[in-house]
């Protein structure tokens, strides 16, 4: 394909010479329907994540990537090459990840966004999976505005809100169904976001709850700040890929539900090994172990895909726990991410 | 004659008197330059009063109050913000800049691969500044190297993947590495076809003319950032299905088709005001074309709108701030990007980083504006007296 | 027929037709735009098939639909429940708004200080000149950013507002103005105003005529002030002062009441205007410079004061000069204006972005801004010619 353009282009060599390299280098690669092979050629997945949210996606100071959003694509990149840092990663703004995924760009978005059925249907991508269930919340600055422990108080106040996101929209919603009014500070980055909240732009930032934590710890005084008890909106967050990739879909949807019921099994990255010699048939299906075992089959991987997930990146809860729970400094508790046993939504289907 | 008593008349020259006090010296230059008359001393007093007002609190602000090195936010914010300046404090946030200049300088380009990146900026530097001295020999030669094999080899080893090297991925880089090679591939693509539109914008031929123009007015008449949507936005989609396009790829397209267009117009305008004559004569002599356009119109006609194009260029590279907006990490993207580091957030912070991020634009634009004024005058070649 | 070859055997040679220049320029012609409109079917069966693929439907039927978000700075009454349509209109008035601000401020400020950096006084010439090359060498991306940065840390919160003359009050959260009530009697004071630009023309037209025919200087300037401001004042004091002024005033959160101008659209006003009239001096500087010396000494020798000299006869020299390049800097910053992405200042761009991105829209919102940005800069430069041909030189 490329060797063709560029015959059409030798009728110009002054065009080939200072372009022909850079398309040959930089330049079209071709992605074709089946993502699996793709992926598997370039030896990578290419994921799209957060520019930077603390927890969920962000270099850390030697540049690699952490966070939970980030463990998604690397327990993919486990599942199709066993090894998890088979990863390119590409940030992605608000406004530009959903033509990143169109385009061919990245073969999985996994950047906290929400699934909607206008995005389900419409924008030409696919959910594959809910790997956080989060809601709208608001943040402000306690010591400038001492009097304030509500959501519904804040009629009449400047609201901080990153434009093109469903945050936007449950905003207008949310202050229109309870009869107030507010001041929109609308800004199409995060960071422009995030530096116009700390300038006290606003009186109020709103986003995700999750993404209020992470923002928190990033601000200069974390402790000024405080997160107002109202949720209000459903955001699942969930990996995407393209529309009309059946297999690629599976692979990613079917990950997200092995690292759930790891969990549910108890296996983790550290008893791997002991689980290996388990007894139990549940464990040594969906570990692959059994004779004949089709379990990686259907969605063209091995079979031992399941463990190559939880030795390079843990079960659910591990990531979890890790990346934004107790163990990190976000701190967030389970709650409706808790698995269904415990009494949150976390439920895969049975691996079988 | 000569014999005429001329007693009256004086013999010796008397010394010439001194100029009164105040039409010499410092004086005079007060009295001429400042206080010519009253309007004239009012504005001098206001403008005094601008500069002793704004002098010393910059002067303060920018190097003796500044926070030259520091670990982290701490020293550039005051007590009350939780740091260790006195509260009141103001000054510059150096320490920032120090802490962060290598990121600003290569991105999250991997540290271990960083010296090719420094290697590119030796051979360019080796390469340009000899180009640009007009004295030393071998242009031909020098121009060849520049265009031609520096910008093949400085792929190779920036973006890697073959000879042993590392592939580094274009979203790894950023910073001032970002903003040179945008410029650079934009501004040596955009001379070619700028001289191509603007020579289809004056062609004869009805149809060809008609594409230029229509290409050439539509660039112009929209904002850059929304040429630049329409690459990352809008070029996934003309393509076939599948075919992706790098996103760096995808801003240069953008800026390159922009940059064209205005390199179009400056080109256009040397093409005007060469004389009927030369293309006259470049027909007599039996030249096609290209052969009287290459040889007699193009080299007269660049000549006259080198300020011009030095302009785009200055334009183009001031420009290249706004790949931001798909997604980029240019020198000011990622100064900005580094104001919400919590290690480094400070009220400071963002003025010193953007004032940075400032100084070494405007460096380069005023260093390339003053060479414009100098090949102008160089090649001045004296049609006006 | 060589052998015939006579003196008037001056028809031209014979020439293959492969070597004839029309017959090439032609089939060259024909080769391109058959090449073209290949090219561009086969982008929009491209562009077909990907959104087929994609499932994006096409269309502007989307207009019609109910945006959703809200909108910080807006013109005309705009809510959520409004449409996209409404939404892009509220985006294009804005767009206007600080463009048509902007050129105004920037030809002030760049008039002054081009002539600044002419003046004999040495202090303020260095001033200007350090002027011009401080903004001009920056990005102005850069400087909106610095505008902003810089008006949002210098001032205080909104219970710390600063208060100013008049009634005005200035905090991060803008400028606040009193804002003017108008109540039923008011049209009287616009029509008053209408109608004293009017008689204004009427009269200056009169006073031409007059100075034509009798040499009678008439004082077309004092005369149209006293109109344009007169009659309005006069017209509001008969009708009994039907309007009163809203001051702002400090409630909940923020400043209740009043005309609020908010710092996102300040700083992309400040810095658009600032930065283009660092180019507008040039422009200035060079146009007067062009005018050759001889004409203001001619003008001195025929006993012009140097007041009138500038007005008759350089500035309407220069103007010649300063016109073409100046509505290039006006349609600068008209597209410039769209860096208010920047600051989230809800222009055009920031508006279609938003709907882009809730609707998924691509191809038509592009369409949108090239047809909206096309239209004003073919305006401006329409109007742009319409002066420079009222300037220009009328030979006999």
């Amino acid at each position: 394909m490329l060797r063709k353009q560029e015959g059409k282009w030798a009728m110009n060599k002054f065009m080939v010479g200072i372009l022909g390299g850079a398309v040959m280098a930089l330049g079209a690669s071709t992605a074709s329907a089946a993502t699996l092979d793709d992926v598997k050629a370039k030896g990578f997945v290419q994921c799209g994540v957060h520019t930077g949210l603390a927890g969920f996606a962000a270099p850390d100071d030697a540049g690699e990537w952490t966070g939970f959003d980030v463990d998604m694509c690397r327990a993919v990149a486990a599942a199709v090459f066993g090894d998890a840092d088979s990863v390119q990663y590409t940030p992605t703004n608000a406004t530009e990840r959903f033509t990143a995924l169109q385009s061919g760009e990245i073969d999985l978005l996994a950047r906290n966004t929400t699934w909607t059925l206008t995005r389900d249907t419409t924008l030409g991508l696919t959910f594959a999976g809910v790997n956080y269930y989060d809601g709208q919340g608001f943040m402000i600055n306690q010591t400038a505005l001492p009097d304030i422990n509500s959501a519904l108080q804040l009629s009449g106040a400047a609201i901080c809100v990153q434009s093109g996101t469903t945050t936007e929209l449950n905003l207008a919603d949310y202050f229109a169904a309870n009869n107030m009014e507010y001041n929109p500070v609308v800004f199409q980055g995060f960071e422009e976001t995030n530096a116009a909240y700390e300038a006290g732009r606003c009186d109020a930032y709103t986003t995700d709850a999750s993404g209020l934590y992470a923002l928190r710890l990033t601000l200069a005084n974390p402790d000024e700040h405080v997160v107002l008890p109202e949720i209000i909106s459903k955001e699942p967050l969930g990996p995407a890929v393209r529309q009309g990739d059946e297999q690629w879909f599976n692979i990613v949807k079917w990950t997200l539900f092995a690292m759930v019921q790891a969990e549910e099994l108890g296996i983790t990255s550290e008893n791997l090994e002991e689980m290996l010699s388990s007894e139990s048939p549940e464990v040594r299906r969906v570990l692959g172990l059994e004779d004949e075992s089709t379990i990686g089959q259907g969605l063209g991987l091995e079979n031992d895909w399941v463990q190559a997930i939880v030795r390079e990146v843990g079960n659910y809860g591990e990531v979890f726990d890790r990346n934004i729970g107790t163990g990190s400094p976000l701190a967030i508790a389970r709650g409706l991410n808790a698995l269904w046993t415990d009494g949150g939504l976390q439920y895969a289907p049975p691996l079988r | 004659m000569q014999e005429h008593d001329l007693s009256y008349v004086r013999m010796e020259m008397v010394n010439a008197q001194n100029a009164p006090e105040r039409e010499k010296g410092v004086t005079r230059w007060l009295r001429k330059n400042l206080f010519a008359t009253p309007v004239d001393g009012l504005l001098t007093l206001i403008g005094l009063l601008i500069v002793a007002y704004a002098l010393p609190n910059i002067v303060r602000w920018a190097f003796i109050d500044a926070a030259w090195i520091g670990p982290d936010r701490s020293v550039c914010s005051t007590q009350s913000q939780g740091g260790i300046q006195p509260d009141g404090w103001s000054g510059a946030c150096w320490a920032f800049v120090n802490a962060k200049f290598s990121q600003f300088m290569y991105g999250r380009y991997p540290v271990f691969e960083r010296w090719r990146v420094d290697l590119t900026a030796v051979m360019f530097i080796a390469l340009l500044v000899p180009l640009l001295i007009p004295r030393i020999p071998y242009k031909a030669l020098n121009a060849v190297m520049f265009f031609g094999v520096f910008p093949v080899v400085a792929y190779f080893l920036l973006v890697g993947g073959n000879f042993g090297l590392n592939r580094v991925q274009t979203s790894l880089w950023g910073g001032l590495l970002v903003t040179m090679v945008l410029s650079f591939v934009a501004i040596s693509v955009s001379l070619p076809f700028g001289i191509l539109l603007a020579l289809g914008r004056r062609s004869r031929l009805p149809v060809i003319k008609m594409i230029c123009v229509v290409f050439i007015e539509t660039i112009r008449g929209v904002p850059l950032i929304s040429v630049l949507f329409m690459a990352s936005v809008m070029l996934p989609l003309f393509m076939p299905a599948g075919t992706t396009f790098d996103r760096f790829l995808r801003a240069v397209v953008g800026l390159s088709i922009f940059a064209s267009a205005y390199m179009a117009e400056v080109v256009r305008g040397g093409l005007q005001a060469i004389p009927k004559g030369q293309y006259e004569g470049a027909s007599s002599l039996g030249l096609g074309y290209w052969q009287s356009m290459g040889l007699i119109v193009l080299p007269q006609a660049l000549k006259l709108v080198i300020p011009g194009i030095v302009n785009t260029f200055i334009g183009l590279f001031k420009d290249t701030s706004l790949v931001y907006i798909v997604g980029m990490f240019d020198l000011l993207a990622i100064v900005r990007q580094n104001f919400s580091d919590a290690n480094w957030a400070s009220p400071q912070t963002p003025k010193s980083g953007l004032i940075f991020a400032g100084l070494i634009f405007w460096a380069f634009c005023f260093a390339m504006s003053r060479y414009s004024i100098y090949m102008e005058r160089r090649l001045d070649t004296g049609h006006r007296k | 027929m060589a052998s015939q070859m006579s003196v008037r055997g001056e028809e031209p040679a014979r020439v293959s037709w492969v070597n004839d220049p029309k017959t090439r320029g032609i089939v060259f012609q024909v080769v391109v735009a058959v090449a073209l409109i290949g090219f561009i079917y086969w982008i929009i069966g491209n562009t077909a098939e990907n959104l087929r693929r994609a499932n994006i439907a096409s269309g502007f039927g989307f207009l019609n639909g109910r945006s959703g978000f809200d909108l910080s700075q807006t013109l005309i009454p705009y809510s959520s429940n409004s449409t996209f349509m409404r939404a892009i209109i509220v985006g294009l008035l804005n767009t206007l708004l600080v463009a048509v601000t902007g050129i105004i401020t920037a030809t002030i400020v760049g008039f002054l200080i081009g002539i600044g950096r002419l003046s004999g006084n040495w202090l303020i010439a260095r001033i200007c000149t350090v002027y011009v090359e401080i903004f001009r060498n920056l990005p102005p991306l850069l400087v909106i950013f610095f505008w902003y940065v810089g008006v949002l840390s210098v001032l205080p919160g909104p219970r710390q507002s600063v208060e100013l003359p008049l009634g005005g009050m200035i905090n991060n959260r803008g400028l606040y103005l009193p804002r003017l009530l108008t109540e039923p009697g008011f049209w009287l004071v616009p029509a008053a105003f209408v109608l004293g630009i009017v008689l204004t023309i009427f009269f200056i037209r009169w006073g031409r005529r007059r100075q034509m025919a009798t040499g009678q200087v008439f004082p077309g300037f004092r005369v149209g002030l006293g109109l344009i401001l007169g009659l309005p004042i006069l017209a509001f004091v008969v009708s009994g002062m039907p309007a009163t002024l809203e001051y702002p005033e400090m409630a909940g959160f923020n400043i209740r009441g009043g005309q609020v101008v908010l710092p996102e659209f300040l700083s992309l006003y400040l810095a658009l205007s600032l930065y283009t009239a660092s180019f507008i001096a040039e422009i200035v500087r060079a146009g007067v410079l062009g005018v050759a010396k001889g004409q203001s000494e001619a003008a001195y020798s025929l006993g012009l004061s140097p007041r009138r000299t500038l007005r008759l006869v350089v500035v309407p020299q220069a103007m010649r000069i300063i016109i073409p390049p100046l509505t290039s800097q006006y349609l600068n910053l008209t597209k410039n204006s769209s860096l208010a992405i920047a600051v989230g200042y809800a222009d055009l761009v920031a508006i279609g972005q938003t709907t882009m991105n809730q609707t998924g829209q691509a191809i038509e919102v592009v369409a949108i801004w090239i047809v909206v940005y096309l239209g004003l800069s073919l305006i401006t430069s329409a109007f742009m010619n319409w002066y420079n041909a009222k300037m220009a030189l009328v030979e006999r």
